[in-house]
């Protein structure tokens, strides 16, 4: 089914998107519904971009709820793994 | 055959992209409106729309995300669409309804003119059909046309209370291992529709589930997917000849 659920949330950062040239994005999406190209019925998907450039700057991801799962605690790894004071 | 992106009249007169096939023959037909699914206004399904058009009828897609996105790729447009909170109700049905009038202008038009969605769009098909002057509609799989969302999902709402207008006779397609229609949303729809007197005709598939008619994705089965287009094919024959 299409879930029609959408988190959206304000980012700050920067991401390399089509034809090798990076973007700095400020949106993101996350919503678990049918992907474009993964070979799943329903993964995570998560599109940052910045809408002031329009619908084609946008980094896209599908993965699966699995490798999702995986991905949030890898981030949580990754910062906890530093120094508190860089991270603030 | 003849394909072309057109503009159309959509809802509150927007001027939307709408994507056309027809045959080349010249004699009277019927019309289809195809809904696009939720990823968008895509190769996949302008496939389908040639495929009606190869089956004898004036077709069209408009384009539900024009407005968020002109001339986007579809994929991004969906995304760019859905941050912006989808296509709301009432905007899918006059966008309908100007997709509707358009195959009803050709020159080749009998006046009788089909809807049909798949995933979000056979929500929106039924839809369509309970609000507008139609002669039938296909749902394939659409979910929550009956059915309450779990709790904390902000889905669209069912459409229980629009089914007692529904105004056409109603195909229903459906996989018996989809939970979203489950068999059990499909037997409320049934009951709903026996109860108002409604013509409805439904098949549900064996090992088939959501999505089964999409080509390009892991959910394609192919004997459901025949069957179905076969159903299609008959249930537009017999109500929207001229």
């Amino acid at each position: 089914m299409c879930t029609y659920e959408t988190v959206c949330l304000c980012v700050d950062g920067s991401g390399k998107g089509p034809g090798g040239s990076w973007l700095r994005v400020t949106d993101a999406t996350v919503y678990f519904d049918h992907p474009v190209h993964a070979m799943a019925d329903h993964t995570l998907n998560i599109d940052f971009t910045d809408p002031a450039k329009g619908p084609a700057a946008r980094i896209a991801l599908e993965l699966t709820a699995e490798s999702a799962r995986r991905l949030v605690a890898a981030i949580q790894e990754a910062l906890d793994a530093v120094p508190a004071e860089l991270t603030r | 055959m003849t394909t072309s992106t057109i503009k159309i009249t959509g809802d509150g007169g927007d001027e939307i992209e709408a994507y056309l096939a027809r045959p080349a023959e010249t004699d009277r037909r019927g019309g289809v409106v195809v809904i696009h699914h939720m990823p968008g206004y895509d190769r996949a399904t302008k496939e389908i729309v040639r495929r009606f058009a190869e089956l004898g009828y004036d077709a069209i897609c408009p384009n539900l995300y024009w407005r968020e996105a002109p001339g986007a790729a579809p994929d991004d447009a969906a995304a760019t669409a859905r941050a912006q909170g989808g296509v709301p109700d009432d905007r899918l049905v006059g966008d309908v309804a100007g997709a509707a009038a358009y195959l009803r202008g050709l020159d080749t038009a009998n006046g009788r003119v089909g809807v049909i969605g798949y995933c979000s769009g056979g929500r929106q098909s039924v839809l369509a059909a309970c609000r507008l002057d139609l002669d039938a509609a296909v749902d394939c799989y659409g979910a929550f046309v009956t059915g309450t969302p779990p709790e904390g999902m902000p889905m669209r709402r069912n459409l229980v209370e629009e089914l007692p207008n529904l105004r056409t006779p109603l195909l229903g397609l459906f996989g018996a291992d989809d939970k979203y229609p489950g068999p059990e949303q499909v037997a409320e729809l049934r009951d709903i529709l026996a109860a108002h007197g409604k013509d409805f005709e439904e098949h549900t598939y064996d090992e088939a589930g959501h999505a089964f008619f999409a080509v390009d994705r892991p959910a394609y089965r192919v004997a459901a997917a025949n069957d179905g287009w076969e159903r299609i094919a008959a249930f537009y024959g017999k109500h929207l000849a001229g």
